[in-house]
């Protein structure tokens, strides 16, 4: 909670947009959302965002590692569907530390393109991320290379000097089988600004929801718009200590309710799996999609 | 300058997609098999009305509260969409038109997808 309070007092502005955006929305774009997405923080599945929506998303972790102070990192998400097959996307990230401080640590830029034209078994996503972030980020977004839960133990004074440009790249392999969402993705990712070497990861996830027949009457906590499923992430090394040593992973379960008024709510308890890990972070997120958001700026015939 | 000239593209390039996808090209490419397939709710009331629902969550925005059409996006009352087959109309939600604007639906469970063509063919029998 201090940890929260502290964020708010170095982020007025930022907290308070954070706070009214979501009541912004909801009263000038009461429009219900498309509930196909699958209640993931860091897989990615092959679903991308329906061409002219905007998706507006706010979400959070939350960890108390053992020998580190508490952290708090939110993000903020626009991600605008801008053709049925390429989606992109823009991240704002910062985060607040117990007995520390609270810093904005950079932004990121990503596009996913689905090259094929077709519904498949297994079908690709080609993802290409720009980051620009510096070392005090939090956010767990993804995990590469030998990263391990000690570098949360840095000073934010001293962490954010460290600023990492890198283009990520991931390829995203997902299946639809009899209502399950089940998705791959692997991770490279190369700093340009420095002379790090390649560093790889992974995401695995499966969901369904609760039931796969829609109900005659509209309703809030149906079965259908609750989904549930299970994440797990890690790290693969670098190009020149691939594999599993000394490495993070993480492992929980997911879920989402997507709501009639078009709000997605999701929360993810995620275990830490070895020592190099957090015990648990946990996760929530909010996300409003205004539909069609494009016709806003359209000539109304 | 350039930043709005390559902004512009893309909304001119990203109509002309969207007009694209009316011309029922897509009859063309879906399998025999598909084709031929039965909606297990066929006439099926609750099933229209489940897919009225989801119709309105998922599909309205582009192709009209009505299904009338909206701008570019194509009305679903057309004679081509009645004369389409139930499968035919699954196939499309299954892998949508991508490179004309219709993405794949494939993410809604496959009942889901049956119901939203019980409401069509309601509205438009």
């Amino acid at each position: 909670m201090r940890v929260i309070t502290r964020f708010i007092q170095r982020f007025p502005l930022w907290s308070a947009c954070l706070v009214l955006l979501p009541g912004f929305l909801f009263q000038f774009a009461p429009i219900a959302l498309a509930q196909q997405e699958p209640p993931y923080f860091v897989t990615y599945s092959s679903v991308l965002e329906e061409p002219g929506n905007l998706e507006i998303e706010n979400q959070n972790i939350a960890a108390a590692p053992k020998d580190a102070n508490a952290f708090f990192a939110p993000t903020v998400e626009f991600e605008y569907g801008a053709t049925a097959w390429w989606t992109t996307e823009f991240y704002l990230q910062g985060q607040a530390t117990q007995n520390d401080s609270a810093v904005f640590t950079g932004f990121r830029f990503e596009n996913r393109f689905r090259p094929l034209p077709r519904e498949y078994w297994i079908n690709p996503v080609l993802y290409v991320e720009y980051e620009n972030v510096n070392g005090a980020d939090k956010s767990f977004l993804e995990i590469t290379g030998n990263d391990t839960i000690a570098g949360v133990q840095t000073p934010n004074a001293i962490a954010r000097k460290e600023v990492v440009r890198t283009m990520e790249e991931k390829l995203i392999l997902s299946s639809n089988v009899k209502g399950w969402d089940i998705s791959e993705n692997f991770i490279g990712e190369k700093a340009v600004n420095k002379s790090n070497p390649w560093e790889f990861g992974y995401a695995l996830a499966a969901a369904r929801p609760l039931a796969l027949v829609g109900g005659s009457k509209a309703c809030t906590f149906c079965r259908q718009n609750i989904a549930v499923g299970a994440e797990m992430f890690g790290g693969l090394g670098t190009r020149y200590t691939f594999g599993l040593k000394q490495t993070q992973h993480y492992a929980g379960p997911t879920i989402a309710l997507n709501t009639p008024s078009g709000w997605t709510l999701k929360f993810s308890p995620e275990f830490g799996l070895n020592d190099n890990a957090a015990g648990v972070l946990w996760r929530f997120g909010a996300s409003y999609e205004i539909q069609q958001f494009r016709d806003w700026f359209r000539r109304k015939k | 300058m350039k930043a709005r000239f390559l902004v512009f593209s893309a909304l001119m390039v990203s109509s002309l997609l969207c007009f694209a996808t009316a011309n029922g090209s897509w009859l063309k490419k879906v399998p025999e098999a598909d084709r031929a397939r039965v909606n297990p709710y066929a006439g099926n009331v609750e099933a229209a009305r489940a897919g009225a629902n989801l119709f309105h969550n998922n599909c309205a925005k582009c192709h009209g509260e009505n299904a009338e059409g909206k701008g570019s996006r194509p009305s679903l009352k057309s004679e081509r969409i009645k004369n389409a087959t139930d499968g035919e109309i699954a196939w499309l939600l299954k892998n949508g038109e991508v490179y004309k604007g219709m993405p794949t639906w494939a993410g809604l469970p496959e009942q889901e997808r049956w119901q939203i063509i019980t409401y069509l063919r309601s509205r438009n029998p």
